[in-house]
């Protein structure tokens, strides 16, 4: 097994360069080594100026999101030996805007994912009196995979259309809204209907399913946005052919 | 395109989908392999003739031929759209793939109408 591994990456400071550059590093070859774990070796001991986002190491904190070998990929989940022999190309999540190195600007993602209203919408709290609002295991269920998500943005660094059309609200934030939809608890799903019923929205999407193959949660954000296509489709001709009172 | 529309086409466009998932193979296969390769009995015109008399059969035509049409229709759309990214053209192209689709269901329904016996 060779001893050292190169590492293609991405370096983009934007005080001294108008465009991002590639530097490569040689580091250890370590079979239990992820990415991530050259990318600290190369901070560590051979330049410390080196700035990407990671936290927890454990595929929870979603934030070591980057292209590797130009896929979206958890660097901390993302084994060196899978790369083998090399060199590994390491690059920020495409289809964002590049703040520094691998770091991307989530701004925009932000605003996508506040816009469906991610929380539970009440017409009415109960009073605390009543307690908590119960749920049976099916009714957890129901939304449960949708709410594994962890924001870690390789659904639209996979989607080609983000990449085209940068207003599309996206996977991860349609499946958010859906997760919501279909909690027993919530009564928000008329709002988000209005918000997401447009073609920067659900409909922007065509179905290409590459964000549920990145995904490393397993959320399937493509099946969440088709069943709301269905219910949103169904209920629409429901709206054209029934009175309004039996809807 | 007109945004309320967009839920009507994409059910068409689903309904297509498993209409041509699930029974072209059928069809595929009869046709093209079985009856030509002699592994079934090719009915005859005749047989085939009688048969489509019958309105289910018609309506059965009908919804495997217009359904697919319109799925079509919508993919073709967003690969004009999305795939050669001709934004601008966007209204032109979706009424030449869902009139395209309706012509051809059009045409399915004056042949079926009007079969002789
Ligand atoms: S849906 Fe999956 S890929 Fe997309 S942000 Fe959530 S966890 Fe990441
Ligand atoms: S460092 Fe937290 S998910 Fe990779």
């Amino acid at each position: 097994m060779a001893s050292t591994i190169t590492l293609a990456v991405t370096r983009y400071r934007p005080e001294e360069e108008a465009e991002p550059t590639v530097e490569t590093y040689t580091v250890p070859f370590r079979k239990d080594w992820v990415v991530l774990d050259a990318l600290n070796h190369i901070k560590d001991h051979q330049d410390g100026t080196l700035s990407y986002r990671w936290s927890c190491r454990m595929g929870v904190c979603g934030s070591c999101g980057m292209m590797v070998n130009g896929s979206p990929k958890l660097t901390c989940a993302a084994f060196l030996s899978d790369y083998a022999p090399g060199p590994v190309r390491v690059e920020p999540l495409q289809f964002f805007p590049i703040v520094r190195d691998l770091i991307v600007d989530i701004g925009e993602f932000l605003h996508k994912l506040k816009k469906v209203k991610p929380w539970i919408v009440r017409a009415e709290e109960q009073p605390l009196s009543e307690g908590e609002y119960l749920q049976t295991p099916d009714e957890v269920d129901a939304y449960k995979a949708f709410s594994m998500c962890i924001n870690c943005m390789l659904c639209y660094s996979a989607c080609p259309i983000v990449g085209l059309e940068s207003h599309f609200t996206g996977p991860a934030a349609i499946a958010l809204a859906q997760r919501y939809n279909l909690d027993s608890r919530d009564q928000g799903a008329s709002g988000r209907v209005e918000i997401l019923s447009d073609h920067e929205g659900m409909w922007g999407c065509t179905f290409v399913g590459d964000c549920s193959r990145v995904c490393p949660k397993n959320v399937d954000p493509a099946a969440a946005i088709q069943q709301y296509k269905l219910t949103t489709a169904v209920d629409t001709l429901k709206s054209w052919l029934l009175p309004r009172g039996s809807r | 395109m007109n945004e309320r529309l967009t839920p009507f086409l994409w059910l068409l466009f689903s309904a297509g989908g498993t209409v041509a998932a699930l029974l072209f193979p059928v069809h595929v296969f009869l046709v093209a392999l079985a009856f030509p390769l002699g592994a079934l009995p090719a009915p005859s015109y005749e047989a085939l003739h009688g048969l489509v008399q019958h309105p289910l059969v018609r309506i059965y035509i009908f919804v495997l031929i217009s359904l697919p049409l319109f799925h079509w229709a919508h993919r073709f759309r967003y690969t004009l759209y999305d795939g050669l990214q001709l934004y601008h053209l966007t209204n032109l192209i979706a009424v030449l793939c869902y009139g395209a689709a309706l012509a051809g269901t059009a045409a399915t329904a004056y042949v079926l109408l009007t079969l002789t016996r």
